[in-house]
């Protein structure tokens, strides 16, 4: 099973980043985590630039996506919302509508930040956006607050609470797609 | 003179099935300020010895905007891939005059609640090529968040935008087999 992970920041430090990175030591046998690193490349959306081929970058990320059998996101939180560059790729990725490569996607939401809050808005945001676009949205929720002290840059957590967190998290995308792979 | 001869009264026993030509399976739901409505082409609906059935493939939803209907079959909604048929089972149908009443269970997205069918009834009458017809116009409403449809989006005044009270409607025209 290929799980792609997709963090909404961008900063070379970001903790969001580095949870997704430590998500890769969580998970289970048959179950590959791939870090996507393209958010940055991907151009402002333009229903004029929609068209196929489109942008080399938005193209690749659709087919990422298509080829993953689930998605799982971190995010940061700006101002009670989701980065711009992450709705941006999002938006990318919802057309077509009806045919978009997020439609019945399983996909799970963290959030993390270094305030109290763990970015617990910007998941709830995220979710409302992934369910509009057809994913199907899982029940995993955890929003990491204080998470400079919680995990380093390349993504070591000493907080056993956390990683459990993390693994739970990303067990219950895991049964997402083997129930979907049953029946789709 | 009518070419319909009217044959009998109460709900007859046999086994009839949905002339789906005939027939319609609608819903309608309060959205803002007026009513959403749709309809599930791809069903079958039969009524043996007295009892009514019938199951619809929820893929084939049809509204006027090709976009919501994506969102209708997605697991917002009824999570079409994984819950592919909606369906009714119900007890003995209840006749007075032309009135009917049948209680039974609805099954949508796998979840079975109970629900209440009330409506008319028409025949069974024979047709003009000889073939034995009854006819119902039926409606049930329930609450979608009990069938895990929870969706909706605030209003700037506050209110949501879509009802959670679904109203279904079956008009049916179904066909007396040969035994």
């Amino acid at each position: 099973m290929r799980i792609l992970a997709i963090s909404g920041s961008l900063r070379d430090g970001s903790y969001n980043t580095a949870l997704l990175r430590a998500l890769r030591e969580e998970a289970p046998e048959g179950v590959e985590v791939d870090l996507w690193q393209g958010l940055k490349v991907i151009p402002p959306y333009d229903q004029d630039d929609d068209v196929v081929p489109g942008p080399e970058a938005v193209d690749a990320f659709r087919e990422l996506v298509r080829e993953s059998d689930a998605v799982f996101f971190s995010t940061p939180e700006y101002n009670s919302s989701i980065p711009g560059a992450l709705k941006n790729a999002l938006d990318w990725g919802s057309r077509p509508v009806a045919t978009n490569v997020f439609r019945n996607k399983p996909v799970a939401v963290i959030s993390a930040s270094a305030g109290a809050f763990g970015g617990v808005w910007a998941g709830a945001e995220l979710r409302k956006v992934l369910g509009a676009m057809g994913a199907r949205v899982t029940e995993a929720e955890l929003a990491v607050g204080h998470a400079h002290e919680k995990v380093t840059e390349d993504g070591v957590i000493e907080d056993l609470d956390l990683r459990q967190g993390l693994s739970d998290a990303l067990q219950t995308l895991v049964t997402s797609a083997l129930d979907r792979a049953a029946v789709a | 003179m009518s070419t319909i001869e009217e044959t009998k009264q109460g709900i007859p026993t046999g086994t009839w099935q949905a002339d789906t030509v005939h027939s319609r399976v609608a819903f309608e739901v309060p959205y803002a300020v007026a009513t959403f409505t749709g309809e599930v082409p791809d069903f079958e609906a039969s009524l043996v010895d007295g009892k009514l059935a019938g199951s619809a493939k929820i893929a084939s939803i049809k509204v006027k905007e090709e976009n919501l209907e994506a969102h209708l079959l997605a697991p917002d909604f009824f999570d079409a891939e994984q819950h592919p048929v909606v369906s009714f089972s119900g007890s003995d149908i209840k006749r007075d005059g032309d009135t009917v009443e049948i209680d039974g269970e609805i099954s949508i997205k796998g979840v079975s609640q109970p629900a209440k069918i009330t409506g008319t009834v028409n025949g069974p009458s024979v047709d003009h090529f000889g073939a034995n017809r009854i006819g119902f116009e039926l409606e049930t409403k329930l609450d979608r968040t009990k069938f895990g449809m929870n969706w909706n989006m605030p209003l700037p005044n506050g209110e949501q935008a879509l009802g959670n009270t679904v109203t279904l409607k079956a008009e049916l025209t179904l066909v007396a087999q040969d035994a």
